[in-house]
């Protein structure tokens, strides 16, 4: 039987940046195939470059033997290609039946009354998908999962040949994941060819035919789920390969083992809930790595901890509790604390216009000139690079650069607690290793207590002296990082 | 039908003012419904198709000033003016849509204020041809009783307001709004995007071309200040924005009462315009789903 979707040569460049790079693999019908790999692999490009919403630079594409590769996502849609998208977004003043209608019509301008048999079918889909009791309702009305249905539902009005499908579970409960997989595993006998995007093969590996797995946007393995979870290269993509201990400071006798505790803390974002009642703590002197990918609550659970997004639950710094501080008070620590909570985000948050001498007198804003002075010249000392580059702005710094940037002016802050979220993002290998010693050096010289969130594992292991593992907003495992790769690989990869 | 029932009550029982109202009522009011036209055409856009187009009056001025130059200098009758006027809108709507479509978020709404300040400007250049800033006479007028240009008023934006409204409520209408509210998952869906805008923009110049040419046959006189000027324009935005988003014939009321409440203050002098911006900010603040918005969407989110 030959392939419903056929990919060859697929490649795709924003600006300099490969994103996808010579990718192949064909689905038969009735096939489920997984495409995983870490955040920023390119599976997400690979996904919008099938559906047209992003135009390759070279490849084909082909349905059904027909070379579809850079047409426009209408005609690719009409084609026979359905996309159930991460996050729904429904016309919120028509009732759930409309919305199906909608996916339905004919792409016309004449045609102004959707006739019966499309009602009859948008009926029936809804049926299928499980959304027959609120077909009268509007979006805005219904819990998280049946959005997600009523997406899956439009993707597949059409009856495409190919459906796929980004992140099929994500923000679900488990009875939910049930009924989603046996929704998805009936379209096997429809003759549908299914791509399910993931983060990692465990999300899909009860689901799928096969798997394929890129990093860097390159192919790096494909066959059955066990065969990619055994690969050499797949496992040092998510496990990181042999660890070698960074080097550090015994912690202080007698020092507080709960500095940070965090007891029962959820969160919820409208419907979706990102943290489910998680439970942690880190001792004064400690370096704890939380490790997860991406989508699974590290940046939730910072923010939470730092009063940015509402919790519910107990977290307490050197004793009090936090609930109803405002953030710059737990940044600064209460009056009389020596130094709160800082966190240096994701996204870096520099000021780009401003010099590097700026950023950093920033940070030093609420201490006195002279404790200031002595702070900065310590860390100009631990970061070398930012002295030479002090008067240049923030925004002509490398990506590197701005990574210690943005940490530096975080401990302008004196900090007892710092937070570091994914500081190795977008960060080129060499990079790493600065990023690494400079850590290193950090760790020797103070008593700094570290929260670090990574879901690079090679760089989140070395320095930790203990590791959390999150996943779908719950801690899965915790342990010490010489034991993550035998006892949380699997359950990581 | 409900959602037909109250529109057309209104509609008739406005048809029996001239019974008692003076002409002075009339003649507001005639002019408030031509405002509702060009409103009701600006929504269609804003309201389901997502642009925003900060020069309705680039629209509203080619028709106006097609209808006026061809009545004065060719002596056209009054319906062939009126249907030339509105073709040339669609014709210049589509000229400034097929480029602009394909520039994305707030550029689109700055090359149609770039265009009425062309529109002015050409105006103002040739005015041998045009009049200039003082405007071009129209030889022939609607009709000299003030019940008669009521009535065709009332007449024009009922049935523009029956077609637009139906239009939105069409499966068209349903397409556009999806368009105009997550472009990429209207496309994965399988709807030209660009098609189903491009013509929301072809419907809306061709009502805001057709209200601007019967407009100055209304007033006898065609100018920069009263169917060009970016203030039209923004009293055009304010006005459906004021009477709710994606409602269209909240649009028509904005119109109404942005019209008749600066009438009512005219007392008031330069504080009028001043009270009327103050009461249409308060509702955009607090009410940003406008006089029928407010009425109609309750409890949706």
């Amino acid at each position: 039987m030959p392939a419903l979707l056929e990919v060859s040569g697929l490649t795709k460049r924003f600006g300099g940046l490969v994103a996808v790079k010579d990718m192949h693999f064909e689905i038969n019908p009735g096939e489920i195939l997984g495409l995983i790999g870490p955040n920023g692999s390119g599976k997400s490009t690979v996904m919008k470059l099938i559906m047209g919403i992003e135009r390759p630079n070279a490849g084909v594409v082909k349905l059904d033997g027909v070379d579809v590769a850079g047409w426009p996502s209408h005609r690719i849609a009409r084609q026979g290609v359905g996309i159930v998208f991460q996050h729904s977004r429904p016309l919120h003043r028509q009732t759930v039946l409309e919305n199906i209608k909608l996916a339905l019509l004919p792409d016309s301008l004449t045609q102004l009354m959707a006739g019966r048999h499309i009602d009859d079918k948008a009926r029936a889909i809804a049926e299928r998908v499980g959304l027959g009791h609120v077909l009268e309702r509007r979006p805005g009305t219904l819990p998280f999962a049946d959005l997600r249905r009523l997406e899956l539902a439009r993707a597949i009005a059409r009856d495409p040949m190919v459906v796929l499908v980004d992140e099929p579970f994500a923000g679900l409960t488990s009875g939910e994941v049930r009924d989603f997989s046996e929704l998805i595993a009936s379209f096997r006998h429809d003759g549908h060819a299914v791509l399910l995007v993931d983060h990692n093969v465990k999300g899909v590996a009860a689901l799928v035919d096969r798997v394929i797995a890129m990093y860097l946007g390159e192919y790096v393995a494909g066959g059955s789920a066990e065969e990619v979870m055994a690969n050499e290269t797949v496992r040092r993509v998510y496990l990181g390969g042999k660890i070698e201990m960074a080097e550090r400071r015994a912690r202080p006798a007698g020092a507080s083992d709960r500095l940070l505790e965090v007891a029962d803390v959820s969160v919820f974002y409208g419907k979706a809930q990102a943290l489910e009642g998680v439970s942690m703590h880190v001792g004064a002197g400690e370096f704890v790595s939380v490790v997860g990918l991406n989508g699974a609550g590290k940046t939730t659970l910072f923010n939470a901890i730092c009063g940015l997004v509402p919790s519910q639950g107990r977290i307490s710094f050197d004793g009090t509790s936090l609930a109803g501080q405002t953030p710059a008070v737990i940044a600064r620590g209460a009056t009389g604390a020596r130094g709160g909570i800082v966190q240096c985000p994701e996204s870096r948050e520099l000021f780009g216009e401003m010099s590097v001498r700026e950023n950093l007198d920033l940070g030093g804003q609420h201490l006195p000139r002279d404790v200031s002075e002595k702070q900065l010249d310590w860390l100009l000392g631990l970061f070398p690079i930012l002295k030479s580059r002090a008067n240049q702005a923030a925004r002509t710094l490398s990506g590197g650069e701005q990574q210690m940037l943005a940490i530096a002016r975080a401990l302008m802050m004196q900090p007892r607690l710092l937070i570091l979220d994914e500081p190795t993002l977008g960060l080129a290998p060499v990079i790493l290793e600065q990023l690494s010693r400079a850590l290193e050096t950090l760790r020797k010289t103070t008593d700094i207590t570290v929260l670090l969130g990574e879901q690079n594992v090679t760089f989140a292991l070395p320095h930790a002296d203990r590791v959390y593992v999150l996943e779908h907003g719950r801690f899965v495992w915790e342990g010490d990082p010489q034991r993550f790769a035998v006892e949380a690989g699997a359950a990581y990869l | 039908m409900k959602t037909f029932g109250i529109p057309l009550l209104i509609a008739a029982l406005l048809a029996l003012l001239p019974l008692g109202a003076s002409g002075y009522v009339l003649g507001l009011l005639t002019l408030a419904y031509y405002f509702g036209v060009f409103a009701m055409s600006w929504d269609l856009l804003f309201g389901f198709a997502g642009e925003v187009n900060f020069g309705p009056s680039f629209l509203i001025g080619l028709g106006a000033y097609t209808a006026a130059m061809l009545n004065h200098y060719e002596s056209l009758p009054i319906w062939l003016c009126v249907i030339c006027g509105a073709l040339v809108a669609v014709v210049g709507g589509v000229l400034l849509a097929v480029p602009a479509l394909r520039l994305s978020g707030p550029y689109f709404g700055l090359v149609t204020l770039v265009a009425v300040l062309l529109l002015q400007n050409a105006i103002v250049l040739f005015a041998g041809l045009t009049g200039g800033e003082i405007g071009l006479d129209i030889p022939d007028i609607l009709s000299i009783d003030a019940n008669t240009n009521y009535w065709i008023a009332l007449a024009f934006m009922s049935a523009s307001g029956l077609i637009l409204f139906g239009l939105s409520r069409s499966s068209v209408g349903l397409i556009l709004q999806a368009s105009g509210q997550d472009a990429m998952q209207a496309a994965a869906l399988g709807f030209n995007v660009t098609k189903h805008k491009l013509a929301a923009f072809c419907v809306s110049a061709l009502f805001s071309g057709l209200a601007g040419a019967m407009l100055i046959f209304y007033m006898g006189t065609a100018s920069p200040g009263t169917v060009v000027d970016i203030g039209v324009g923004v009293q055009v935005i304010i006005a459906a924005v004021l009477g709710g988003r994606r409602t269209i014939l909240g649009a028509a009321l904005g119109a109404m009462f942005l019209i008749v409440a600066g009438e009512l203050l005219r007392p008031l002098g330069e504080l009028s315009t001043f009270v009327v911006s103050a009461v249409a900010l308060v509702v955009i603040l607090f009410f940003p789903g406008g006089f029928l918005g407010a009425a109609l969407h309750r409890g949706e989110r």
